[in-house]
């Protein structure tokens, strides 16, 4: 069942709101710009989709148009950061961090300049543009720099408030929106994830845990619904900070089940399956299944076909699951 | 900025860049890689900015009001580290450390390994960018300080210079200043040849840039533009150089296979030979 002590959407399973984090971003960017001076924001041509408008309309002198420019967006943010701004720069996955990784690598992760690098329309639900405008590998670009904090949030509400919370953080942090609606799973009461895993399905006797990141969460659930009915109880465990990673509770999760099944909207290769397969096989080994893109590229389509054509809908989920009970010693 | 440049002030820098490239020659013979061509000849420019030009305290090197320079080609750090440490920023013994293990002198610069440097750099294109931000902290806060940006001609085939032209124009940034080190050379030979960049001037003039060019190997002329470039208050100012890549040294001047190459023994000798017969016909 769904965890009472976090107070998350009750709704959940019956026609739940939806929002895009994208939106959580766009409410997060005014609410800084209130509270903090230092909070500038800058876009490469991409102010209305990245939902940067209305931080520029109230604060127009600390927004930065730079043009289709992902280079000089990373760079010149690096500026504004070392000279004591807190900048955002928005623009999509595939572009920032995709095309300006280096730049991103240089001036602002090895450079500590106090950057929030905002990658949005990430994932294959991304939908209708296709593969070229769907980042499934930004993950991977991301948590392999050193000292860049990757942050995921499951929806609208953690999107907003893990935004607010990154402008707190003196350090470069990557964040990850979409650009569908995707159903609110939290609600204004749940807590913060501050850096923990968060077991948002909970079980008596539980036997497979998925551990799932982003919007996919949502699906994860769906799946332990539907496990739930076929006599087969599971934790799921919503991972929205990639970097720092809970190891601790990643591990402690998977001792309660001895297998688990990773979720995301990305390349199994360099995400979060690839990372907690590190950090089980250091500390307790225990058979995975990985739910994912599975080395290739997505197409266009509605993102509820892509989910289904990729395998990653809940019923692949709930497949995967029995598969890695079994696997079990 | 002392606008007043004496003879006896300018003699003192034509002095100093001489020391600063017999630093370079002893930091680069003792590291045995980096680059050479470069470093020796922007040591001029060098010398006029941290014994002339810029606002700064080499005690106190993160103080808030300071004029920033940004050295967005890292591959001539040597010719930078040999004018902070000769400027007090830390011990001339240290420049023995470059590109070693433990040392704050990187193989290119490393913001947060050495106070002073402002940027981390060496991938090419993205010092402008970085000077771009800096001086739009400046506007936002009010603040007097100047930015500085030294860039390679070689980097201007980055495509990121061009984006970085392009919005400084745009925002009419004259608190910037860019310096090319236009040496004409690069690793794979003669610029014009690996990538035609003129006409530059004009390139600039498009982007709604104000242009100077100078000899950057003369201090005089060198000082003379930055000063019209910090009476400028409608644009950003780009000073094109030229420079003698190798400056000082017979055997590098104006030979591209020294862009990457350091002096071995030999070489190093007959190069301090050359710079000592220098600096006895500056002081004769």
């Amino acid at each position: 069942m769904l965890n009472p002590n976090l107070n998350l959407n009750e709704k959940l399973f019956d026609n739940p709101e939806k929002v895009a984090t994208r939106e959580g971003f766009g409410q997060a960017l005014v609410r800084l710009g209130k509270i903090n001076p230092d909070v500038v924001v800058l876009t490469a041509d991409l102010k209305e989709s990245t939902k940067c408008e209305e931080f520029a309309k109230a604060f127009p002198n600390r927004f930065f148009e730079v043009g289709v420019a992902e280079q000089n967006l990373a760079a010149v943010a690096a500026g504004l950061g070392v000279s004591g701004k807190v900048p955002f720069i928005a623009s999509y996955s595939v572009f920032s961090p995709g095309k300006n990784w280096e730049t991103i690598r240089t001036t602002i992760v090895y450079n500590k300049a106090n950057v929030k690098i905002a990658g949005h329309h990430a994932g294959i639900i991304t939908g209708p543009d296709g593969a070229t405008h769907q980042a499934t590998e930004d993950l991977a670009l991301t948590q392999s720099l050193p000292g860049l904090s990757v942050f995921i949030p499951c929806d609208a509400i953690e999107a907003r408030k893990m935004t607010v919370e990154s402008a707190e953080i003196e350090g470069p942090v990557y964040l990850r929106y979409s650009r569908e609606k995707t159903p609110l799973i939290t609600t204004e009461e749940t807590p913060s994830p501050k850096g923990k895993v968060a077991t948002f399905w909970t079980s008596e006797k539980p036997q497979v845990t998925i551990f799932a990141t982003g919007h996919m969460v949502y699906y994860a659930l769906l799946a332990a619904k539907n496990l739930e009915q076929d006599g087969i109880q599971s934790l799921v465990i919503n991972v929205s900070s990639l970097k720092p990673l809970d190891e601790e509770g990643i591990i402690e999760a998977v001792k309660k089940t001895g297998c688990g099944v990773t979720v995301e909207d990305h390349q199994i290769i360099g995400g979060l399956g690839s990372t907690i397969s590190q950090v089980l096989a250091k500390n307790t080994p225990a058979p995975l299944e990985f739910i994912g893109l599975r080395d290739v590229f997505g197409q266009s389509g509605e993102a509820s076909e892509l989910i289904k054509e990729y395998q990653m809908d809940e019923k692949s989920i709930a497949e995967a699951a029995k598969k890695v009970i079994k696997r079990k010693g | 900025m002392v606008h007043n440049l004496s003879e006896e002030k300018l003699k003192d820098l034509k002095l100093k860049a001489n020391k600063i490239r017999k630093l370079v020659i002893e930091e680069l013979s003792e590291a045995k890689s980096g680059h050479s061509a470069g470093s020796l000849g922007m040591a001029d420019i060098f010398s006029a900015f941290y014994f002339h030009i810029l606002d700064h305290n080499p005690k106190n090197p993160n103080y808030e009001e300071r004029d920033r320079l940004i050295l967005s080609n890292g591959h001539i750090c040597p010719v930078r580290y040999a004018a902070m440490a000769l400027s007090g920023y830390f011990p001339l013994e240290e420049l023995k450390t470059l590109r070693k293990f433990g040392s704050r002198l990187q193989g290119h610069p490393h913001r947060t390994s050495l106070p002073g440097t402002e940027t981390t750099s060496g991938p090419l294109g993205e010092g402008l960018s970085q000077g771009i931000g800096i001086a739009l902290t400046a506007n936002l806060d009010n603040k007097k300080y100047h930015t500085y940006v030294i860039a390679s001609d070689g980097e201007h085939e980055e495509g990121n210079t061009w984006e970085a032209a392009m919005f400084a124009g745009k925002n009419k940034l004259s608190n910037l200043t860019l310096i090319i080190d236009r040496n004409n050379i690069q690793i794979d030979g003669n610029t014009e040849k690996v990538m035609p960049l003129e006409p530059l001037k004009e390139k600039y003039l498009s982007f709604n840039w104000n242009v100077i060019e100078v000899d950057g190997n003369d201090i005089e002329e060198f000082i003379f533009a930055i000063e019209n470039a910090l009476s400028e208050k409608s644009k950003p100012t780009v000073i094109i150089a030229q420079t003698v890549p190798g400056k000082g040294v017979s055997f590098m001047e104006n030979d591209y296979l020294w862009h990457g190459k350091a002096p071995n023994q030999e070489e190093t000798e007959k190069a301090l030979l050359e710079l000592n017969a220098i600096e006895r016909k500056l002081n004769a």
